[in-house]
């Protein structure tokens, strides 16, 4: 097994928190004025920590996760993340089509301020994390859809953030490939020491996945519960422990939902 | 640790059978296969009309001085050939368009960029540009000779006129057909501005710009042609357009078919040369290009 050198846990700054979000509030004008989507989120990830973020639909979890990354501003309350501009993967793979596999990783380590001559071994290096050594000349297209998602994490990976935020990565791919994937992301993160925040709909990848479940309630997104998973890793999705888990916080999610359809 | 080690490796092997599984195989088409799907059938309807027109010629539905015979037509085109007058022909007018078309190139796309990127620009330029494309150049030529004189100028300016709004509106549509997800993803790993606008944004407009351009050419050889019938001058040397029009003086049928024929020819072979490998190509590496 070729060991892969940490991205560089030990240089990064001792911080508190990867991410620190307080009282945040967002709404949008819709047609029947303006709609709150979330209410009066305070959560806070810690260094290293991986945090799932569950809830149905509407519970505005993808809007959530863009204020996080910047790409949106909460209507009120704040966020701070310490460790730098997080880095963001999509449930697309979002890679760029004209450029190759290895070329979309340099163009993050690029953006980034690597020097030249560093980009290509770096990229390669991150491309041997996720397990695709051989693909750095490979279009996104020759690609299969779980190869793409693992180039996609190599690129956010390349930004070398200490917050990686991730918008149901994996819901498109098949339960296989997906299963997979589970257990690459699980070593990856244990290798790097980031902290993950990880938005899904589905239960299972939850508590397969994090160290701690965050239910949001839908319309508006506000906290509705939350579970430290003590399970030890490695963890499958077919283990008891994880079923067990998964049953109880099922039924709570199936309450969250119910409570839309009496009014 | 024994156990893990084993996991590790049956995760790795697993992760390989799947990739091998997924992986898109692509396939590069042999000539042959080329030769018989693309090359041929074109060829077989050249050689058709060409029949055609022979028959009727042979059906004597018109007299010959209107509808020529196609060995008329070739008798003019190897008397060019033996004066030697034939290549300085279509390089007058090829060079001629060709240089346009690097200027509305060089200015169209700015100009584009401008209309895609500024709101205001927009609104005040967006329709004009639009709705210059609909405009037929040969309209500009009798403003542009009033202006400019009998001379090179007034034909750069008729192209100009002509193609800088296809390349431009081009460049705007293929802005404007960027994804929003490569926008997000961009902005995440650090593409802002006009770093955004360099590494995400013109790159992603790329086949938006090549389709601009190839019509683009295609608006610089009408405009230029349309100048050159309308515009003959000593000084302005032999192009394909004053050969059709010298044609017409003459009353020389065969001349006028061998001048139209040219036209037709130059413009098909530099879109067949230079625009459609490039957009093939472009496509291709983007995986856009799917083969039925």
């Amino acid at each position: 097994m070729a060991t892969t050198t940490l991205t560089k846990a030990e240089d990064r700054a001792e911080v508190e928190h990867a991410a620190r979000i307080r009282h945040v509030s967002k709404s949008f004008s819709g047609p029947t004025g303006q709609q709150l989507v979330l209410d009066d989120i305070t959560l806070d990830v810690a260094p290293g920590e991986f945090v799932t973020l569950l809830g149905a639909s509407g519970c505005g979890k993808s809007t959530l996760l863009n204020l996080v990354a910047g790409l949106d501003r909460p209507t009120a309350g704040s966020i701070e993340t310490p460790g730098g501009r997080p880095a963001l993967m999509f449930q697309e793979h979002a890679l760029f089509p004209w450029l190759t596999a290895g070329k979309n990783i340099e163009l993050a380590l690029r953006l980034r301020g690597v020097p030249k001559s560093d980009r290509r071994p770096e990229a390669e290096r991150l491309l041997e994390l996720v397990r695709l050594g051989g693909a750095y000349g490979k279009r996104v297209h020759e690609l299969s859809g779980g190869m793409r998602q693992r180039v996609a994490m190599a690129r956010a990976l390349a930004q070398d953030s200490q917050l990686l935020l991730m918008d149901e990565p994996f819901a498109a791919l098949d339960a296989i490939t997906r299963d997979v994937l589970h257990d690459e992301l699980t070593r990856i993160w244990r290798e790097t020491n980031a902290s993950v925040l990880f938005v899904t709909h589905n239960v299972r990848e939850a508590v397969r996945l994090a160290q701690r479940v965050i239910l949001l309630s839908s319309r508006p997104g506000r906290i509705a519960r939350e579970w430290k998973v003590d399970i030890e890793q490695p963890r499958r999705i077919e283990d008891t422990a994880v079923a067990e888990l998964s049953v109880e916080i099922t039924e709570q999610l199936r309450g969250e939902i119910r409570r839309h359809g009496q009014h | 640790m024994a156990s893990t080690e084993t996991k590790a490796d049956d995760l790795a092997g697993l992760e390989a059978g799947l990739d091998a599984l997924d992986a898109v195989q692509v396939r590069r088409t042999p000539a042959r296969e080329i030769l018989l799907n693309k090359v041929l059938p074109p060829v077989i309807a050249v050689v058709l009309v060409v029949l055609v027109w022979q028959l009727l010629v042979w059906a004597k539905v018109t007299d010959d001085y209107k509808l020529p015979p196609p060995a008329a037509v070739w008798d003019s085109l190897t008397d060019m050939w033996v004066q030697g007058t034939l290549l300085e022909v279509i390089w007058t007018s090829v060079s001629r368009g060709l240089l346009g078309f690097v200027m509305a190139v060089a200015i169209g796309t700015p100009l584009g960029l401008l209309v895609a990127r500024v709101k205001v620009v927009r609104a005040a330029i967006g329709p004009i540009l639009s709705g210059l494309q609909s405009l037929p150049s040969v309209a500009w030529v009798a403003p542009a000779i009033i202006w400019l004189g009998l001379d090179d100028k007034t034909m750069y300016a008729v192209i100009l006129l002509g193609a800088v709004p296809s390349v431009a509106n081009g460049l705007v549509s293929g802005v404007d057909q960027v994804p929003p997800l490569y926008l997000r993803a961009g902005r995440t790993i650090g593409a802002t501005g006009l770093r955004g606008t360099i590494h995400i944004v013109l790159p992603a407009a790329l086949p938006g710009y090549l389709a601009g351009l190839k019509q683009g050419w295609a608006f610089s050889w009408r405009s230029l042609m349309a100048a050159e019938i309308i515009a003959s001058s000593p000084d302005l040397g032999l192009g394909l357009g004053q050969l059709l029009e010298n044609g017409r003086n003459n009353f020389d049928m065969p001349g006028i078919f061998l001048a139209i024929l040219l036209i037709l020819f130059v413009g098909i072979a530099i879109d067949l040369l230079i625009f459609s490998p490039l957009e093939r190509r472009v496509l291709r590496s983007r995986g856009l290009l799917v083969k039925s």
